[in-house]
C-alpha cells in the first residue's frame, strides 16, 4: 500500500490521506475536549469514571511500550548482542509509546495543566498512583536519552552522541528498574478497588500479572512492529539473503521468549484464580469471558509460539504475537473497564468521540515514527557507526 | 460550644458501662484504624428515618449547591440505590422492607469519612485529608483529575464535575467541618431531620449507643453496626431493623483499612530501586565476563585459591 513512499507520490499516497482525515477530526475533537469539558466528549460518570483513555491509551500504551526496556534490558545488561539491530526500533516505539501515553493522560485528566502537580511537592505519600507518576515520568526522560543517539547521528552532531552513547548502561539500568516499578504497579493501581474489579481479575497478583504481560506485550510489539516495517520500509533494510535469514532468526528468537513469558504468564494467572479459590466464578458468564481472555489470547498464542518456534514458521509467530497484543489490550480494558464495571447498573460504552480521539492520538503516533524512520538511522545503522 | 439540642449525644455517662457489657473480645476488634479518640460520627438509625428528604434540602442550601431537578419532597424510585451528585451530597434513597409488605426503609446516603478514607490512599497528590474533627475534606486547588478517588471510593461517593471545563472538582459531603469547627454546630443535615434518625457526637460514644441499642431484644435491631469496620471503619454508623443487604449496603467490603492493600506493593518500591541496579549491574558484569570467555564468578569457597591465580575478576 504505501510500499513507496517517499521520492515521487509525496503527498498524496493513501496513508497520507487517510491519516491527514483521522487527524483533522482528531484535532476537531481535542478542541471539544479542552474547551468544553471531559462531560463533552466523554461517556463518563461517577460510576464509570474511568474510560478508555485509561483503559486504551494509557494502560494498552504503557504495557505495548514495553519493548523497549525488554529489548535494551536484553542487549545491553544480559549482552545478547544478536538482537542488536533490534534496540533502536524498540526504543523508538518505547519513546513514541511513552510519549502519546502522556498525551492520552493530558487529554484524560480533568485539569491537565497540573499534571506536573506529584512531581512538584504535592505528595500523596501512600498512592499507587504517585509512584506511577513519577516513574513514567522518569522513564519517559531515560527512553528520550535512549533514543538521542540516533536523531544525533542524523544531526550529524558527533559529541554530544558519543556522551549520549555513554550512558546505554547506566540508562538501560534505569530503564529496567523504573520499567519493572510501573508496569507492575499500573496493576497495584486496582488492589485498591476489590469490590468494583471483578473477582477473577482482581487478584492480589495483579502487580505480577501486569509485569509480566507487560513483557509478554513488549515481545509481541517488537515482533509485530518488525513485520510491518520490513513490509512499509523496505528500502530501510537489507535484502540479501543472509540478512533476511537473520531477521527471520531473530522472529523466531523473540518467539521462544515470548512463549516462556506467556507461560509463565498463564501461570500465574491460574495461580490468581487458583489463590482465592474462585474456580466456581468460571461457569458463571464473565467466567467465560475470563476464559476467553485467558485461553484465546493467552494459551492459544503461547502454543501458536512454541510451535511456530518449533516448525521455524515465521508466519506463526507473527500470527501469535498478533494475538498477543489483541490479548492483552483485552486484558488493560478488562482490568479498567470492562470487567472493572461489572457490576455498574448502567454499563459504560465509549462515546464515538473518545473512540476518535484515541484513534488520532495512535495515529500521530504513527506518523511521527514514519517520519523519524525515513530520516534518522534506525532500522539500518548510520555509515558513520557501523555496529561491531 | 451550642450544639442542637436535639440531635447531640450526651454521650459521657454511657462510656464505661459498655465496655463490660461486650466483653473484651468484641472491644478489641471494634476497629484497627488509630483514629483521633476525639473525632466525631454521626449514628443513623434507619428505622426511625420518614423519608422526608429534608436533609438533602438543608444540606444543599449549607453548601450553596445548584437545585436538583426533581424537588427535594419528591419520593425516591423505589429500591433504585441513589449516588450522592453535584447538587446533593446525600440522598435519600427509598428500599421496600423485604418483611412487612407494603413498608418501606428509607437510606441517607452520603460520604462515610472513613477514619482511614481510601480516597486519601488513592489520591497522588494528597488532596484528601482527614481533619482531628474526623471530616475527611478535599483541596480543589491541588486535584489534578485523575478520578482515581472516584473509581476507588468503596462507598461510590464522590462526584466528579465532567461538565466543567477548566475547573473540575471532586464534590463530596464534607461534614459540615466549618459548622463543626467554628461554630460549634452539628451537620446541617442532622439538624434538619425532624425525626432525630441521626446522632451527631464522638463516634467512640456513638459505637456505645448503638450497642446498647442492640442489645435491647425486644428492638429487633439487625446485630450489625455498618461502618464500625468496614473499610476500616467510618465515621458514620448505621443500625437497622432490617438487614443491610436489602438496602443497597455494598456488603463485599474489606473489614480493613483499603491502605492496607496497597501497602505491600508500595513498600516494595524502595527496595527495587536499591537492589534491582546493583543486581542488574551483577547481571551485566557476569555477562560480559562470560563473552570474554572467563571463568564464571568463582564460589565463595574457592575464591582464595582464584585470587592466587590473578584470573577471575577484574571488570
Ligand atoms: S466514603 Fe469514600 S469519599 Fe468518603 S472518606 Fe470514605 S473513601 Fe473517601
Ligand atoms: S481526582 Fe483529584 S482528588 Fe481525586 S484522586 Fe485524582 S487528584 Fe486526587
Amino acid at each position: 500500500m504505501v510500499a513507496n513512499v517517499g521520492r515521487l507520490r509525496r503527498h498524496l499516497t493513501p496513508f497520507n490521506i487517510i491519516a491527514g482525515l483521522i487527524l483533522a477530526v482528531g484535532l476537531v475533537l481535542t478542541v471539544l475536549r479542552f474547551g468544553f469539558g471531559l462531560g463533552a466528549v466523554t461517556n463518563l460518570d461517577d460510576a464509570n469514571p474511568w474510560g478508555l483513555w485509561i483503559g486504551f491509551d494509557i494502560l494498552c500504551g504503557v504495557a505495548l511500550a514495553a519493548g523497549g526496556f525488554t529489548i535494551a534490558t536484553t542487549v545491553h545488561i544480559f549482552r545478547v548482542k544478536r538482537f542488536e539491530a533490534i534496540v533502536r526500533p524498540a526504543v523508538l516505539t518505547g519513546f513514541l509509546g511513552y510519549l502519546f501515553v502522556t498525551v492520552g493522560l493530558l487529554f484524560d485528566l480533568g485539569r491537565p495543566w497540573r499534571v506536573v502537580n506529584p512531581i512538584i511537592g504535592h505528595v500523596g505519600p501512600s498512592s499507587v498512583m504517585f509512584e506511577v507518576g513519577w516513574c513514567v515520568f522518569l522513564y519517559l526522560l531515560v527512553l528520550f536519552l535512549e533514543f538521542s543517539p540516533a536523531a544525533l547521528e542524523w544531526l550529524g552532531w558527533k559529541r554530544v552522541r558519543g556522551w549520549a552513547v555513554k550512558l546505554t548502561i547506566v540508562l538501560s539500568v534505569a530503564g529496567m528498574v523504573l520499567s519493572t516499578l510501573h508496569q507492575s504497579s499500573l496493576g497495584s493501581l486496582f488492589l485498591l478497588t476489590p469490590g468494583r474489579l471483578h473477582p477473577l481479575w482482581y487478584s492480589p497478583y495483579v502487580p505480577v500479572f501486569f509485569f509480566v504481560s507487560a513483557i509478554a506485550a513488549g515481545l509481541a510489539m517488537v515482533i509485530f512492529e518488525g513485520w510491518l516495517t520490513h513490509r512499509f520500509f523496505p528500502d530501510k533494510i537489507a535484502h540479501d539473503a543472509a540478512s533476511r535469514a537473520h531477521f527471520d532468526s531473530l522472529t523466531l528468537g523473540l518467539g521462544k521468549a515470548a512463549a516462556v513469558v506467556l507461560f509463565a504468564y498463564f501461570g500465574v494467572k491460574v495461580l490468581g484464580v487458583a489463590g482465592d479459590n474462585h474456580w466456581a466464578l468460571l461457569a458463571s458468564p464473565w467466567g467465560m469471558w475470563f476464559l476467553v481472555e485467558l485461553i484465546g489470547f493467552v494459551a492459544l498464542p503461547c502454543a501458536l509460539f512454541t510451535w511456530g518456534y518449533r516448525n521455524q514458521s515465521v508466519k506463526a509467530v507473527r500470527i501469535a504475537a498478533v494475538l498477543t497484543v489483541l490479548g492483552i489490550v483485552l486484558n488493560r480494558l478488562n482490568v479498567s473497564v470492562i470487567a472493572f464495571g461489572w457490576s455498574a447498573a448502567d454499563p459504560y460504552v465509549p462515546s464515538w468521540m473518545e473512540i476518535g480521539t484515541s484513534i488520532a492520538i495512535v495515529t500521530t503516533g504513527v506518523v511521527i515514527f514514519r517520519w523519524i524512520v525515513q530520516r534518522m538511522p534506525i532500522l539500518t545503522p548510520h555509515p558513520d557507526y557501523p555496529r561491531h | 460550644m451550642t450544639i442542637s439540642r436535639r440531635s447531640l449525644l450526651k454521650g459521657a455517662g454511657l462510656t464505661g458501662g459498655a465496655s463490660l457489657l461486650l466483653g473484651p473480645s468484641r472491644v478489641a476488634s471494634a476497629f484497627t484504624a488509630p483514629a483521633a479518640p476525639d473525632a466525631y460520627g454521626v449514628l443513623v438509625d434507619l428505622s426511625v428515618c420518614e423519608g422526608c428528604h429534608a436533609c438533602e434540602e438543608a444540606c444543599n442550601e449549607q453548601n450553596g449547591l445548584p437545585k436538583p431537578e426533581a424537588p427535594f419532597d419528591a419520593e425516591a424510585p423505589l429500591g433504585v440505590k441513589r449516588r450522592p451528585g453535584g447538587s446533593t451530597f446525600t440522598v435519600v434513597s427509598t428500599y421496600p422492607d423485604p418483611a412487612h409488605r407494603g413498608e418501606v426503609v428509607n437510606v441517607k446516603t452520603q460520604c462515610m469519612h472513613c477514619l482511614e478514607p481510601t480516597c486519601a490512599s488513592a489520591c497522588p497528590v494528597g488532596a484528601f485529608t482527614r481533619t482531628p474533627e474526623g471530616a475527611v475534606v478535599y483541596d480543589e486547588t491541588i486535584c489534578m483529575g485523575c478520578r482515581y478517588c472516584v473509581a476507588a471510593c468503596p462507598f461510590g461517593v464522590p462526584h466528579y464535575e465532567f461538565e466543567s471545563a477548566f475547573s473540575p472538582r471532586v464534590q463530596k459531603c464534607v461534614l459540615c467541618l466549618s459548622r463543626i469547627r467554628e461554630d460549634g454546630l452539628v451537620p446541617a443535615c442532622v439538624d434538619a431531620c425532624p425525626a432525630e434518625a441521626t446522632t451527631f457526637g464522638k463516634r467512640a460514644d456513638l459505637i456505645k449507643l448503638a450497642r446498647r441499642k442492640l442489645l435491647d431484644p425486644d428492638e429487633g435491631y439487625v446485630d450489625h453496626i455498618y461502618g464500625e469496620r468496614e473499610a476500616g471503619g467510618t465515621s458514620w454508623l448505621y443500625i437497622s431493623k432490617v438487614p443491610f443487604e436489602a438496602l443497597g449496603f455494598p456488603m463485599n467490603l474489606e473489614m480493613q483499612p483499603y491502605i492496607n492493600l496497597t501497602k505491600g506493593a508500595v513498600k516494595a518500591v524502595p527496595l527495587v530501586l536499591v537492589l534491582g541496579p546493583a543486581f542488574l549491574m551483577g547481571m551485566n558484569a557476569l555477562a560480559k565476563r562470560i563473552e570474554e570467555g572467563e571463568p564464571a564468578p568463582v564460589p565463595v569457597a574457592a575464591h582464595h585459591d582464584a585470587k592466587n591465580g590473578g584470573s577471575g575478576h577484574g571488570r
